[in-house]
């Protein structure tokens, strides 16, 4: 590299508002996109996510300086969250209605879930260790962590799968349910927030508030049923 | 209600989530408790919609950028990722299709039931 390259990448990586930046810039690039192209193709979370690593590939960043750096945005993930109680008391009419459909679509969400971690952790004859560090991918990472975490498997990989499993659900969730005649936003937003957590509720957010609602719902009860049925996994031969 | 007051109604819940969540001996998170008793606050009346309705709403905006930080993680798990790499991504990929589908037929077969029975 040029000393002049050098020179303005220090300047960058000493500056703590790059990371932020970037990301928020790369957000909306793909919020823009998305709306100028009528496609969920340019997802904000998956572009906003490609900005990012060009940027800390670009000024040699790594991880850790981009994570003390992005700390602004992370501390809002729990503020935020909670904020999902908004649209749930909006819409806790239309909750009370369906709670057998909410229970339902948990509970099934759940024992599908396990039972196809189950399938493949047997089809590539893993360890039982792995297996067990894969049984939290389609819950929050806070709840999936500490299960992994119980159970001694890999936390960082549980991590890793979680959030592949949340940029599948926000970008191709809608697509697969409403080819599947998944219409009804109730359902919807139950099956987004079951199978892909905070990352799917983001998605459900933005096509309506009664999606979102439900899907924050599910996060939560696949949340505890996952900490509930992780015993009876865990005793499952791999 | 003023922005500041709103924003700190919201954070005061992220506080008492984060203290039950490391008072109390189980995985659920922070957030978990914090949106519990924030929506029984609501659902109560102990705290007006109004008092949080604009905080809320720039919030959840922000909620998807949130997360992208945890995704830029993800890159830095791929060495850790590597012996698992084909499961994970089947189960990542296929598995979450597959378990928003079985979830959201049943919610849509119930939910429906419902409506008709409504009517």
């Amino acid at each position: 590299m040029t000393p002049i390259w050098d020179a303005i990448s220090t300047l960058f990586r000493e500056n703590c508002y790059l990371s932020a930046t970037t990301t928020v810039g790369g957000y909306l690039l793909a919020l823009s996109l998305q709306k100028k192209f009528k496609t969920t193709l340019f997802n904000p979370v998956l572009v906003a996510l490609f900005f990012t690593l060009i940027a800390l590939q670009l000024f040699n960043i790594d991880y850790e300086t981009y994570r003390r750096d992005a700390a602004p945005i992370t501390f809002l993930i729990t503020p935020a969250t909670i904020c999902l109680a908004i649209p749930l008391y909006r819409q806790f009419e239309l909750v009370k209605a369906n709670w057998l459909a909410i229970l339902a679509a948990c509970s099934v969400g759940t024992v599908v879930n396990a039972v196809l971690v189950w399938l493949v952790a047997r089809a590539f004859q893993m360890e039982y260790v792995e297996y067990m560090t894969l049984l939290s991918k389609s819950i929050t990472m806070a709840i999936g962590a500490g299960i992994t975490q119980e159970y001694g498997g890999y936390v960082a990989i549980t991590c890793a799968v979680i959030t592949i499993t949340g940029v599948t659900g926000n970008m191709c969730g809608t697509f697969f349910l409403r080819k599947f005649g998944i219409l009804n936003p109730v359902a919807q937003g139950l099956a987004i927030g079951v199978s892909s957590h905070a990352f799917g509720t983001a998605r459900a957010l933005e096509i309506g508030e009664t999606e979102g609602a439900f899907s924050g719902l599910a996060i939560a009860i696949t949340g505890v049923l996952t900490v509930l049925i992780a015993p009876l996994a865990a005793a499952a031969p791999v | 209600m003023g922005y500041v007051r709103q924003f700190f109604v919201i954070l005061l819940f992220s506080l008492v989530g984060e203290l039950l969540n490391r008072l109390v001996p189980a995985p659920i998170p922070a957030s978990v408790y914090g949106l519990v008793l924030f929506f029984l606050a609501l659902e109560t009346g102990v705290v007006k919609l109004s008092a949080v309705e604009d905080a809320g709403r720039f919030l959840l905006a922000l909620m998807p950028l949130t997360l992208v930080p945890l995704t830029v993680g993800l890159i830095d798990a791929l060495d850790v990722l590597k012996s698992v790499l084909v499961p994970a991504l089947l189960l990542g990929i296929v598995g979450t299709i597959l378990t928003a589908l079985a979830a959201g037929a049943v919610a849509e077969r119930l939910a429906r039931r419902r409506e008709r029975s409504e009517k």
